[in-house]
């Protein structure tokens, strides 16, 4: 019994230190001077389904807004402002789209698209949005997994 | 009857979603009550990266386009009949009506097209508002109307009606040039969780998709605006902080300085297009 109960801390502690460690803060994420990053954010697999649900999601990722994807031509209206998605994993690298995911501007100096992994150094944000990622980083890396299925 | 509009642009809303915005007519002359409006002009000299400044109607559907060509299919129109109530309403101390100093809101042909402006005794910048305001405490002894509320909405659409067809011209040096400078600061800075400026939209991207929207230049030569999205008038300053809270960002202070500032660059950005006040968008 007392050894269950040793064992079972044992594995309380392992899963615990492990979520907590493994995650990387928005302000350790290491970008290449092309603002690509190559490391996981969480070192736990994208679950491209989870990834879908969160490109599409108007609060989350809402990807539709500025891009079209035609993977997803059941949802209407598109939008126009950024590259047409489709393909996109012939086209760049998978921490090449990490970087696009996590700071773009590191990638396209000057772009609109927001970074949705950075939680500091804006301006003016509304209260409830103070010090926060729009994406959680296991968001990140399943929107990752879903763009790689992106192929022609 | 009004119930009867109301079906109608429900009606109008579901039909001019199902039938996509790619629809819009950019092409189209607006024409309200056998007046022609200038919607598409040549860009005033202090703008860098625009050659041509478009109203936001050139950017909207048909359907939305047509119901800016009749004042009787206009649903702001509703909102100016409650401003001509309210101008002719007595209140306050001294019992008097806008009406009582101003006989009808025709006296004020013109004035829409040159706000903001500088108000030398006050030493600062004047909205529409604070001509209205200004008239009620010190010549009416009434209380002030509230900032993007109905009863101010519908009385600066009434005011800025008179002027509707002529052409936009705000002052943008002299006394008003530092807040000009200072709008124009604003419109360029990127502000909000997703980091973007009025620029950005509005400037960068105008005739683009977002979504089911259809990016205009963010023009407020018609404003007080109809919008079909909360079947009110919408002020300039309310708008404002729609678009800030939509990037995710804390709002100026409707009434306040930089928002004044923002109201007087961005209405230059438009001068030479025509007043369209009441205008519907959606």
């Amino acid at each position: 019994m007392n050894k269950l109960k040793f064992l079972f801390s044992f594995l309380f502690i392992i899963f615990y230190s492990g979520a907590s460690f493994s995650e990387v803060a928005p302000s350790d994420v290491v970008a290449d001077e092309y603002g690509a990053v190559t490391a996981s954010l969480t070192g736990v697999a994208g679950d491209p389904t989870n990834g879908r649900k969160v490109f599409m999601n108007r609060k989350q990722g809402n990807c539709l807004a500025c891009h079209v994807n035609s993977e997803m031509s059941e949802q209407t209206f598109h939008g126009a402002v950024g590259p047409v998605l489709d393909g996109v994993a012939d086209r760049w690298t998978a921490a090449e789209l990490r970087g696009m995911l996590v700071n773009s501007k590191k990638v396209f100096e000057g772009t609109i698209m927001p970074a949705f992994y950075k939680d500091s150094g804006y301006n003016r944000t509304l209260k409830k949005f103070v010090g926060k990622t729009i994406l959680k980083a296991q968001q990140v890396e399943d929107v990752l997994a879903y763009l790689q299925t992106l192929k022609e | 009857m009004i119930f009867a509009k109301k079906i109608f642009i429900t009606l109008l809303m579901i039909f001019g979603l199902n039938l996509s915005t790619a629809s819009a007519d950019e092409s189209a002359e607006l024409v309200v009550e056998g007046q022609p409006i200038l919607t598409r002009t040549k860009a005033p000299s202090h703008m860098e990266n625009i050659d041509e400044v478009r109203s936001g109607w050139t950017f909207r559907i048909k359907e939305t386009q047509a119901l800016q060509m009749d004042d009787f299919e206009n649903p702001g129109m509703i909102f100016v009949d409650k401003g001509i109530d309210l101008w002719n309403k007595v209140e306050g101390s001294k019992n008097k009506s806008c009406a009582s100093c101003h006989g009808d809101a025709s006296e004020f042909k013109g004035l829409r097209t040159v706000m903001p402006k500088w108000n030398a005794s006050a030493g600062a910048l004047w909205s529409m508002e604070d001509h209205v305001n200004n008239c009620r405490t010190e010549q009416m002894g009434a209380e002030p109307l509230k900032w993007g509320k109905a009863p101010m909405d519908s009385i600066v659409a009434l005011i800025g009606l008179q002027s509707r067809g002529m052409t936009m011209n705000v002052k943008i040096d002299g006394d008003v040039e530092p807040m000009w400078e200072l709008g124009k600061e604003l419109f360029y800075t990127r502000v909000g969780q997703l980091d973007m400026s009025c620029a950005n939209c509005h400037e960068d991207n105008y005739g683009v998709m977002i979504r089911a929207d259809h990016l205009s230049q963010g023009q407020i030569n018609g404003f007080p605006t109809y919008r079909l999205k909360n079947a009110k008038l919408n002020s300039i300053h309310a708008r404002f902080k729609g678009c800030m809270k939509n990037i995710r960002a804390t709002p100026y202070k409707v009434g306040g300085d930089e928002f004044r500032a923002l109201e007087l660059y961005v209405a230059s950005r438009g001068n030479g297009l025509s007043a369209e006040t009441p205008s519907v968008r959606n």
